[in-house]
């Protein structure tokens, strides 16, 4: 399977990774090879077997829906960006 | 003792941890030891982030409870921690860009019980970015350095947690931190000639950790023994509420498992290890490591892993699909970088900006990679598919421990240290090809443990690797003790920083 230009400019999009124009052959190529290399998989009979969803067979525990935490806005914006009167501040997201 | 610190350093966790406990040396003045060292090896580019203060805080902690009689297993022992692991107001960078400035306002459970412990914290350690690599250079830091040099090149010392391995080969620190998604603490450990151990998933907390790939992710110790291993396994492990994967289950004491008796234990050799093209000092190392656990008492058994050479395919659709994921969280938004925008600019492009200027060209591909793969399409697949194969993976293994097998004997990499920029420039592929022997118990979740075994005809260590069934990490310690005694390791690199 190989990447086209489309495809990496898709996928850098929906990766919400701005790639310029030029670098997209490059990262086509790229991605083809890694994709390429994946393609070796398709030589396995999977027939019948279940996907794998955890690792060790244990049964996830659910916690009392309480609050637990909570009161440390000041923390929680400690590292932002841009914060302001308590908020993570952002460019418009609406019109 | 105290008037001669020279080479305090260099010490194992278990010697130091026995002068302290009889006074013959102090916290401070081995911190102090580490610190010089760690100034005067600044050239290996190891330590990223030095907190000398709070170490010398730790250290004079340390002394007061050893004096009082409380002293815990790594009481007033130096340590380097993994720059992926949340440190509370220390940067915490996970070696990228897009968290540069990053402070966490809280300690991550592994580090939190290291202090508890009594350890002391010298400083952040260098990696890949986000753990993506096998030879360091994806570091926004640019690439931790080998301590071992055979000829003018400056070497790897392997990736992800190459700052770690360099730093406890060349004496900086008596002990580190590492974290394994796909061999990032075994690969490392055999490049530079010291051991580490990835346990099995679960039995250390994740919390804190910066993630990559959750279902494959455990922390663990990388030390210049097979003993300073178990202690600091020992010290990190336990159930902990705040990581749902994290397994209820006592922690053994680690170190007294270590009896060097592994008679009747019978060690697999798995046919599949035995790759096309594989060097023959690679194979001639795997063959001297049957005889010494042969020797041992052991018996050697051949064994099938039939699936073992999809795992690598399986490892790069999983793990890139889970970072892609993790990673999504880093939008400049809530920490680290954000890009500067133009006039007009919507969230978006500050979205697509921050993500371009913040993640390296691995960690942008491995993202792609991985919303490639679980794109509307593609799911089934490349996704679905490696999730079945991973299952047959796993089975492998469970097929081969219910025949009886008591740990797999492998190699830990197909080849030495190689030299910084040697490999990956052209075909991201090729390094991917490093992790050949360890991806496979990562996506098994089995415990694995580097050790070094011998040199190659450059001088160069090269490592062993133990795989052991799922919670015997003490068992797995013990096999790994044999190995190591039988080895005899004891190659320092030659100091030349």
């Amino acid at each position: 399977m190989s990447i086209d230009i489309d495809t990496a400019r898709k996928v850098a999009k929906l990766s919400r990774i701005r790639v310029e124009e030029g670098d997209l052959p490059d990262l086509a190529e790229k991605l083809s090879s890694i994709l390429g290399f994946m393609e070796q998989l398709k030589d396995v009979d999977v027939t019948g077997v279940e996907p794998m969803t955890s690792v060790t067979p244990m049964r996830l525990k659910r916690r009392v829906d309480v609050i637990s935490d909570g009161n440390q806005q000041a923390a929680v914006l400690k590292n932002a960006p841009d914060a302001r009167e308590g908020f993570f501040a952002v460019p418009k997201v609406v019109e | 003792m105290s008037a001669d610190m020279g080479g305090a350093n260099g010490w194992t966790v278990a010697g130091a941890r026995d002068a302290l406990r009889k006074g013959e040396v102090t916290a401070v003045d081995l911190t102090m030891a580490c610190l010089t060292a760690m100034d005067a090896g600044d050239v290996l580019n190891a330590f990223v982030h030095k907190t000398p203060e709070l170490a010398l805080e730790q250290a004079r902690a340390a002394d007061a409870r050893l004096a009082g009689g409380d002293a815990p297993s790594l009481c007033g022992i130096p340590v380097g921690v993994k720059d992926l692991f949340a440190v509370k107001g220390v940067p915490t960078q996970a070696g990228s860009n897009i968290l540069r400035g990053f402070r966490p306002e809280y300690e991550s459970t592994v580090t939190t019980k290291l202090w508890e412990a009594g350890a002391v914290c010298l400083g952040k350690l260098n990696m890949d970015e986000f753990a993506m690599g096998s030879s360091n250079e994806s570091s926004c830091y640019g690439p931790a350095v080998n301590p071992w040099k055979v000829d003018d090149r400056r070497l790897t010392p392997g990736g992800s947690s190459g700052g770690s391995a360099a730093a406890v080969a060349a004496d900086l620190c008596l002990a580190a931190l590492g974290t394994d998604t796909g061999g990032s603490i075994r690969q490392p450990a055999a490049f530079c000639g010291i051991t580490g151990i990835k346990p099995t998933y679960g039995r250390v907390s994740r919390w804190g950790i910066v993630a990559y790939a959750s279902s494959l992710d455990q922390a663990g110790p990388m030390t210049r023994t097979v003993r300073d291993a178990a202690i600091m396994l020992g010290a990190i492990s336990g159930h902990d509420a705040k990581d749902s994967t994290s397994a209820e289950l006592a922690v053994p004491d680690f170190e007294a498992a270590l009896t060097g008796d592994i008679r009747g234990k019978k060690i697999g050799i798995a046919r599949e290890y035995r790759l096309d093209g594989m060097p023959t000092e690679i194979a001639a190392l795997w063959d001297r490591g049957m005889e010494m656990m042969r020797d041992a008492g052991a018996e050697i058994v051949d064994i099938s892993l039939p699936h073992a050479k999809y795992a690598l395919p399986t490892y790069y659709i999983i793990a890139p699909a889970e970072a892609s994921s993790n990673l999504a969280r880093y939008d400049g938004v809530r920490y680290g970088h954000r890009a500067k925008l133009a006039q007009g600019d919507g969230i978006t492009e500050m979205y697509e900006k921050t993500r371009a200027e913040g993640f390296g060209p691995e960690v942008q591909r491995r993202i792609m990679a991985g919303t490639y793969v679980l794109s509307a399409g593609f799911y089934d697949a490349y996704y679905n598919r490696a999730r079945k194969v991973r299952a047959l993976i796993k089975c492998d293994f469970e097929q081969a421990f219910a025949a009886g097998i008591d740990a797999i004997l492998a190699p830990a990499t197909p080849s030495s240290a190689f030299g910084l920029g040697e490999q990956g420039g052209a075909d991201p592929v090729e390094m991917y090809l490093n992790d050949v022997f360890t991806v496979t118990l990562n996506l098994a979740g089995l415990p694995g443990i580097a050790v070094p075994v011998g040199l190659d005809a450059k001088g160069l260590p090269l490592g062993l690797q133990l795989i052991g069934r799922p919670w015997e990490e003490a068992e797995l310690l013990n096999h790994a003790y044999v190995l190591e005694r039988a080895a005899g390791f004891v190659a320092k690199p030659a100091k030349w920083w």
